[in-house]
Order: structure tokens, then C-alpha cells, then sequence
């Protein structure tokens, strides 16, 4: 299943990268898995996505709960609360 | 309703007479946020950002009155005491035009995707979230029965 993740901020500063394709693995089917799935990169990825980080999702461009599904095609991302206004 | 995510500097009192032009409006409020300390840049995510701001102006016509408003956010480089962010809000009466102009602003704190990036004499720094912009948010939200 391919999905498009975007970065934004200081993830996307410590991952060094804003966006990537990515083919995933059955079971991968939610953002928390997702995550723990791309944590499992180790290094950066490890720490800028670890679990005791506070985080947001987005798919297909609506803030989502981790426990919300993803499914092929979508655009997923993941960044830190928000500071706009 | 005029939404705009852009980095140009705008102007109150054009944004104020554009949403004005309705006889049935009485009443316009208005808020600007201004850059406060130190310059900093300002990121967000294109397209989400816009649909996050829509999602916000459709939820305050839900629960009040508006006729008309006007929702500008910048981003990119900006220095102290420049403009960020304009929200105004034309009705009928008072009552909702700021009611739903500090819901609007208060919303666009936790849901609209921006990021700042605070530039001191130590370097750079990305600004934390703070709990009390989710309580702002939050004394809007009405208990269920």
C-alpha cells in the first residue's frame, strides 16, 4: 500500500527530509502504526518520532487521532502542535 | 468570505470595507496579531492550511451570525511588530461579531497548520505549543447532554 508522508517543522528539520513515498507492509493500517513503523528506522527517525513526543497527524490534510486508518493513495502527516496566530 | 494564507503584509481598513458592503451588516470586529519580541519565520502546511481555516469560518456560522468575514494569515520572514494574522467578522449586532471574530482567532491557534520559528540572539528556536491556547480553544466547546 503507497502513501505520501509529509514533514513539517522541527520533524521535518531533524528527518532532514519534507516528504517521501513509502510502500508499506500489511498491518501498517493507522497512524500509530505508521509511526512506530517509521520509528523503527532508528536514528533520527527513532527521536524525532518518539513515542513520548507530543505529535500531530493529518490525513488527506484533516488533523486525525492515532488511531485513525490510512489507506493507499493517501497523504499522511505528521508534525509538532501547532503555533500559528 | 475572503481566506488568504500569503506572504505580503495586508491592510485593516480594505479588509474591513471589502466584507462591509451588505446593508443588513451592523456590526464589524476585527483582530490583528503582531509580531511580538523578535523576528521570526513562519511555516505551514500549503493546502491544509487553507482547508483548516474554511473548516474553522464554517463552524463559527454554525453557531453565530455572519454575514461576512475576513481571515488573513502570513508566513515567511517577519520582524517585530509586523502584522501575522488578520481575522474580521461583519453581523448584524455586536454580540456575534465578536463572539465569532475570538472563536475564529482562538480555533486558528490549535487547529490551523503554522509553525513558528523564533530567531534570537542564541540562534533559532521552534516555538512550543502552549497548554493555554488549548484552553482558550477549549471554553468553546459545549458539554453534551
Amino acid at each position: 500500500m503507497k502513501v505520501r508522508i509529509l514533514y513539517f517543522a522541527s520533524v521535518r528539520e531533524k528527518l532532514g527530509r519534507d516528504s517521501e513515498e513509502i510502500d508499506l507492509p500489511a498491518g501498517v493500517a493507522s497512524i500509530a502504526a505508521l509511526r512506530a513503523h517509521l520509528r523503527a528506522r532508528g536514528g533520527a527517525w527513532a527521536d524525532a518520532l518518539a513515542e513520548a513526543k507530543l505529535l500531530r497527524a493529518a490525513v488527506n490534510q484533516d488533523m486525525v487521532p492515532p488511531a485513525a486508518a490510512i489507506k493507499a493513495g493517501d497523504e499522511v502527516a505528521f508534525f509538532p502542535p501547532v503555533t500559528g496566530g | 468570505m475572503r481566506i488568504s494564507v500569503q506572504t505580503e503584509d495586508f491592510d485593516l481598513g480594505a479588509e474591513v470595507r471589502a466584507i462591509s458592503g451588505n446593508p443588513k451588516i451592523g456590526a464589524v470586529a476585527s483582530f490583528i496579531g503582531l509580531v511580538r519580541d523578535v523576528a521570526m519565520t513562519l511555516e505551514h502546511y500549503p493546502g491544509m492550511t487553507e482547508r483548516a481555516i474554511a473548516k474553522i469560518v464554517d463552524e463559527a456560522k454554525a453557531r453565530w451570525q455572519v454575514i461576512d468575514c475576513a481571515v488573513i494569515h502570513r508566513y515567511g520572514a517577519l520582524l517585530p511588530n509586523d502584522q501575522i494574522v488578520l481575522v474580521a467578522v461583519a453581523s448584524g449586532h455586536r454580540g456575534d461579531a465578536f463572539a465569532a471574530c475570538e472563536f475564529i482567532m482562538d480555533y486558528l491557534k490549535t487547529r490551523a497548520p503554522f509553525w513558528k520559528k523564533e530567531q534570537t540572539e542564541d540562534g533559532t528556536r521552534w516555538v512550543e505549543a502552549k497548554d493555554s491556547d488549548d484552553e482558550a480553544a477549549g471554553r468553546w466547546t459545549v458539554p453534551r447532554r
